[in-house]
């Protein structure tokens, strides 16, 4: 197959979008009595000065526990969970810049080379002042061992690999894990294309 | 145990889209990357996206003069906009939820932010519709022209005639945000949001008057179509052992 027609091209999402593509609720994805273990992810999105984006959209999509994500491609014989989509959107917030997602962790997904992924969330970040999209994946800092063998994760030099890692916080109940996206400096999130 | 579907997406074009970094729009240049991206392989993970799981929607929505629901019709030129979610292929996509946001027929967002702009509101426009494309990848809105809004990025700046898009399409790598724009529109030109894309493909956000699509003693139409990423080569199966 060759491209017939060319891609529409990405415009801001602008600082109107709470109107209408946030919805309270957006950024809980685990419905009230969900079996699993509840996990929290929460962060910041800062810009090269180091000051938080006011309101930026982060949309995250993920598979369940069983590892099978909500999608007609992923015919795999895993369990569904009612309710729970793999979906959700926040805004950070316009005065700390502060984002929370409350969801639980993925299972395993396949690879390119017949083996499994470490666990992992893909996470779309959009805001004011930015013309396209930046696509990301958050791990966990409690899959030390699997995160080591992860072909996306081998992908990224060494040094910038702990940029895509969340980091579990001491004795929060229910867990924590503290993900911020970071433009420009040393320190910038590793931002993939694929 | 069954294998997944495995597509194999052409790459995002960025040929075609902004840069990430547009001086002229001025909040850009520190909030873009300075790093390569680092390119991945593309599994399951990149291949699957929300899309339908995610949409509740219903016929309502789709109508913008009304769907405010206070039984009085919002005021300003009354539009219907059509087209069709196609991919590059040419292939239209079916089940695509598309959400719309745009200011009202004086350039003003219902939006709960203070705006130094007096303009009014209006309270039977909220300003906000979605709706899922049909088999044929169609949708169809019928809305209000949104007026022109001046906005802070430059002296005398003002935003041409427009209507924020969303599109969550087949993959998560197809995910798209844009702006539909009004064919003859002054603004058009001196927009920097607009000007970002690459001359050669920034009409394709130009929205075409059709006359076949307006209604008599109703409504102007126009027709605008959305080209997501394509399939590049016929997908494989293929999980972990
Ligand atoms: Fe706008």
């Amino acid at each position: 197959m060759s491209a017939e027609l060319g891609q529409t091209p990405s415009q801001t999402v602008g600082p109107y979008f709470t109107l209408r593509v946030y919805r309270k609720g957006d950024e809980i994805l685990v419905p009230e009595g969900y079996p699993g273990e509840r996990i929290v992810i929460e962060g910041r999105v800062l810009d090269g000065d180091r000051r938080h984006i006011e309101d930026a959209l982060l949309e995250i999509w993920q598979a369940n526990p069983a590892g099978r994500y909500r999608h007609p491609d992923d015919t795999r014989d895993l369990a569904l969970d009612a309710g729970f989509t793999g979906f959700g959107r926040t805004v950070s917030d316009f005065e700390t810049g502060e984002y929370r997602f409350v969801t639980v962790k993925p299972g395993p997904v396949p690879d390119a080379e017949g083996a499994y992924q470490a666990p992992h969330i893909s996470l779309v970040v959009q805001g004011r002042g930015m013309l396209n999209p930046v696509f990301t994946r958050i791990y966990f800092s409690d899959e030390e061992e699997a995160n080591q063998d992860d072909l996306t994760l081998r992908r990224v030099p060494a040094p910038r690999r702990d940029t895509l890692i969340a980091q579990l916080l001491d004795d929060q109940d229910p867990k924590v894990y503290r993900f911020d996206v970071l433009f420009q400096g040393e320190d910038e999130t590793v931002f993939l294309d694929f | 145990m069954s294998e997944p579907l495995i597509r194999h997406y052409g790459p995002r074009a960025y040929a075609d889209h902004p840069p990430f970094s547009y001086p002229d729009y001025r909040s850009t240049v520190k909030r873009s990357p300075t790093h390569d991206l680092v390119e991945i392989v593309q599994t399951l993970s990149e291949t699957t996206g929300p899309g339908q799981a995610w949409a509740e929607i219903s016929e309502e929505d789709s109508d913008l003069t009304t769907n405010t629901g206070t039984g009085s019709p919002a005021i300003g030129e009354r539009i219907i906009v059509t087209g069709r979610v196609l991919d590059e292929n040419g292939q239209g996509l079916p089940g695509t939820v598309l959400e719309i946001w745009q200011a009202n027929a004086s350039g003003r967002y219902a939006h709960w932010r203070e705006t130094e702009f007096p303009a009014p509101l209006d309270p039977n426009f909220v300003g906000v519709g979605q709706c899922l494309t049909d088999s044929d990848g169609g949708y169809r809105f019928t809305t209000i022209k949104p007026g022109p809004y001046p906005w802070g990025n430059h002296p005398n700046a003002w935003r041409p005639s427009h209507i924020h898009f969303s599109i969550l399409g087949p993959s998560l790598g197809a995910r798209l945000v844009t702006q539909m724009y009004f064919p003859g529109d002054p603004l058009i030109p001196l927009d920097p949001i607009f000007n970002s894309a690459p001359p050669h493909a920034g009409g394709r956000m130009i929205a075409t008057y059709d006359h076949e699509v307006t209604e008599e003693n109703w409504a102007l139409g126009y027709r605008w179509d959305i080209v997501l990423r394509g399939e590049l080569a016929t997908p494989t199966h293929g999980g972990a052992d």
